[in-house]
């Protein structure tokens, strides 16, 4: 175990030192961190020895009727008999109203639907999936900083190729919440990839088959010289293990002729046909068992059984691939490799599913249930900063179309799915009356022709446009979709060049003043001295930050006047002054002050680089 | 190099209609590695925003380029030819009774195999204009006919996407 390594107020850590960085695999029914360590990616384990945490956080009162909360195995075992308080499968509500949970009454849960996303009440009140997925991202946080010896400076977090913007937003509020830097929002197929790739030297045409509890994902990428660029990702985020569950659960019920009646029934069928469900992938047979409030249930199922009752659910992954080979225009016979990920892939009926269509055995090589965690930590190392050589360079996609709503309830695709991202499109518009001095915008994302048929993402005001007669103004608003996969909306009244200010009102996802709240609430299992912590980070952001632009104006300060020299030089002597106190928040307030007051001139020093960069390619090659 | 140059001077290839693929997505890759907001991660915010512009300007580059009929109303801009669409809907009257036909072919077929021999059919047609437009803007060089001829070759695409689509409704 590293020392930890604890400085004295005052005293300014090594800024040389390497940034803790970690990778978080946030399943729906597994959780996972992992790190580099001597230059291996590891999975983290508990003080159990067990890396893996299950995705359960469980409310509850103790015997002085305090409020608590347990993550994880512990909550798992109170699923049984307080099944209404221990939220399993967070994941699948992120972003999401009670409307899109398919057969959420045979959930165990009180449900409160509202606009902005459903929410569970509980003994611990009404909580948001967003906050209970931060209570398990705050735990691998917690467990990182046990095991690594210090604060985590940032995390890169795995999301399902296939969320959306809202399931993506949902789960950057849950990082916020817990405390974590997001250094980027990675695909889990992209992570697997990323593992797989270093490991065994790959190259070529690679699918990554990733089936987890709550997910499905089918990716094509393109591997060669630590690039790992996405040709196309098609899925379904809400297809998993947990649904081969449901249909065996239904079918056992129905079988017997019972019923479930209470919460305990629901959760307790549910427990017992993801057993047998396991069971069959290593036996012929299994039998559910379990207790009901009508009796005991028992019911044999063999594998032939299984293989029927789930037979179409396969089928729609095989129905996927399908579609995701046409988009990226190419044959199975172009794929060199198929990757599995996800515990679901352990089910032998999926590997014969997966085998067959492409024709070849899959890769099996790396633990399907580590492998995601393990990319993740792979990109977060780098992302920090601490990789020297063998950069890798992960080149991923859109997995869905974003539109605007055009008159008559149709879309107009903006941003086609696949593009590559980051990526940016325009569209032009005008004004329809004369003195008009705003205009609305209803994004949504999917690939059907009706507005009413996806989802929708935000409404966008756009105001500020200077008064002109109707259809004299030429507004164009750039649709930009960042490295994470969400959206950004900026528009333009061309002919004055004003920027017009945009109101979003996103039509999913928790308000600021929600997870302003949900901050200063804090957690229970949270650092016990938060002052220390933010103090220790805020010293050693400080003496980055001046040696960074000790730096810079070495190299480039021919880039700047004497007067922008002046400025900056006052900016960094009140930075140092400061960093050698004990105020974190005055220290923060410095380092905002001189990132801002050096920003035109990190811009100029980038475009310097990339253009000497570009310039050298060219004239390099043949 | 800047941001505002075109797509052919960024990536150091020729500005014509015949293309290598795979240089474009070559040059690309390299490209991406230069100026990916991956790269700058720890760089601080204005460096990520940069990179930004440029990380989408390449991309926007790679989209154009590699795609032959985007690459091709690409290069009558850049010589002044608009292609508007929208604008310019004439087309000659044996283009249209073709168009008719396929669409009336693709509306009364009932199953698989029927769609995948209209799909061929239209995926020759495209490739015969393709060819065409390629000898118009390399050969001949004149854009105005080019422009009329990728607005014919985008009439083509566009039916190819509703086959897909019905394709793909077939093959669930």
């Amino acid at each position: 175990m590293a020392l930890l390594q604890i400085s004295e107020p005052g005293e300014s850590p090594d800024p040389h030192q390497r940034r803790i960085a970690i990778g978080i695999d946030l399943g729906t029914t597994h959780s996972l961190v992992a790190a580099i360590r001597n230059g291996v990616a590891q999975c983290l384990p508990d003080s159990q020895g067990q890396v893996i945490l299950p995705s359960a956080v469980r409310y509850f009162t103790d015997t002085s009727g305090e409020l608590c909360r347990e993550v994880g195995s512990d909550a798992l075992a109170g699923a049984a008999h307080d099944p209404g308080n221990t939220i399993v499968s967070a994941k699948r509500f992120m972003g999401r109203r009670l409307a899109d949970i398919e057969r959420h009454d045979k959930l165990p849960y009180e449900f409160i639907d509202a606009p902005s996303m459903v929410h569970m009440r509980t003994v611990a009140g009404v909580k948001s999936p967003v906050e209970v997925s931060a209570e398990i991202l705050a735990a691998l946080r917690q467990r990182a900083e046990q095991s690594l010896g210090g604060d985590v400076f940032g995390a890169v977090i795995t999301v399902p190729a296939y969320f959306d913007d809202a399931q993506r937003q949902a789960t950057k509020d849950a990082a916020r919440i817990a405390g974590l830097n997001v250094l980027r929002l990675i695909n889990e197929p992209t992570a697997a990839a990323l593992a797989y790739g270093l490991e065994n030297g790959s190259e070529g045409l690679y699918a990554v088959y990733d089936l987890g509890g709550g997910t499905f994902d089918i990716s094509l990428l393109h591997l060669h010289a630590g690039v790992f660029e996405v040709v196309a990702t098609g899925g379904n985020s809400a297809l998993g293990g947990d649904d081969f569950d449901t249909m065996l659960a239904d079918w056992a019920l129905m079988q017997s002729g019972m019923n479930t009646v209470t919460p305990q029934d629901k959760r307790a069928v549910l427990v017992a046909a993801r057993a047998a469900k396991e069971k069959l992938s290593v036996a012929d047979d299994a039998i559910l068992a379990c207790r009901l409030s009508g009796g005991e249930l028992s019911v044999r199922v063999d594998r032939e059984q299984f293989v029927a009752m789930t037979r179409q659910l396969v089928a729609r992954t095989v129905t996927l691939m399908r579609n995701v080979l046409r988009d990226a225009k190419v044959h199975r016979a172009d794929v060199h490799g198929v990757v599995m990920v996800g515990g679901s892939t352990r089910m032998p009926m999926v590997q014969w599913a997966v085998s067959e269509f492409f024709g070849q055995t899959p890769l099996t090589n790396l633990d399907p249930d580590q492998v995601v965690a393990l990319g993740a930590a792979i990109q977060a190392n780098q992302l920090a900063g601490n990789a020297d050589g063998n950069r890798v360079l992960l080149l991923d996609v859109i997995p869905l179309s974003l539109g605007i709503e055009i008159m008559g309830g149709l879309v107009d695709r903006i941003v086609p799915r696949n593009s590559t991202i980051p990526t940016a499109r325009a569209k032009d518009f005008t004004t329809y009356k004369d003195g008009q001095t705003a205009l609305a915008l209803h994004v949504v994302q999917g690939e059907r022709e009706l507005v009413a048929d996806c989802r929708s993402l935000a409404r966008f005001e756009l105001r500020g446009i200077p008064p002109m007669a109707a259809g004299a103004a030429r507004i164009r608003v750039s649709f930009h979709v960042d490295a994470d996969g969400l959206l950004n909306v900026a528009a333009r009244e061309l002919g004055s060049g004003v920027e017009a200010s945009i109101d979003v009102k996103p039509s999913y996802g928790l308000a600021d003043s929600d997870i302003a709240r949900m901050l200063q609430e804090g957690f229970q299992s949270a650092d016990a001295d938060m002052q220390a912590r933010n103090l220790r980070q805020a010293k050693v952001e400080a003496e980055r930050m001046l040696l960074g632009v000790r730096a810079a104006l070495a190299a480039d300060g021919d880039l700047l006047s004497p007067a922008q020299l002046n400025t900056i030089g006052s900016l960094v002597n009140d930075l140092r002054a400061r960093a050698g106190g004990d105020d974190h928040a005055a220290i923060d307030e410095a380092v905002q002050a001189l990132s801002k007051g050096t920003e035109e001139f990190a811009a100029e020093r980038m475009n310097r680089g990339i253009s000497r960069a570009l310039a050298g390619r060219s004239v390099n090659d043949i | 190099m800047n941001l505002d140059d075109n797509d052919f001077d960024l990536f150091g290839v020729p500005q014509r209609q015949a293309q290598d693929n795979r240089l474009i997505d070559v040059r690309w890759r390299a490209l991406q590695a230069d100026v990916h907001p991956d790269r700058f991660a720890a760089d601080g915010a204005a460096a990520q925003r940069v990179a930004m512009q440029w990380a989408v300007r390449v991309n926007e580059a790679h989209e154009r380029l590699k795609n032959p009929l985007a690459r091709a109303a690409y290069l009558c801009e850049l010589h002044g030819v608009a292609v508007d669409a929208e604008k310019n809907t004439a087309m000659p009257s044996e283009f249209l009774v073709q168009q008719l036909e396929w669409r009336e072919a693709l509306d009364s077929a009932q199953a698989l195999p029927e769609v995948k021999a209209l799909a061929l059919d239209v995926a020759r047609r495209r490739d015969t204009l393709l060819t065409q437009i390629e000898r118009t803007l390399d050969k001949l060089q004149d854009y105005t006919a080019a422009a009329q001829q990728v607005r014919a070759l985008m009439f083509v695409e566009r039916f190819s996407e509703d086959i897909d689509r019905r394709l793909e409704e077939l093959e669930q």
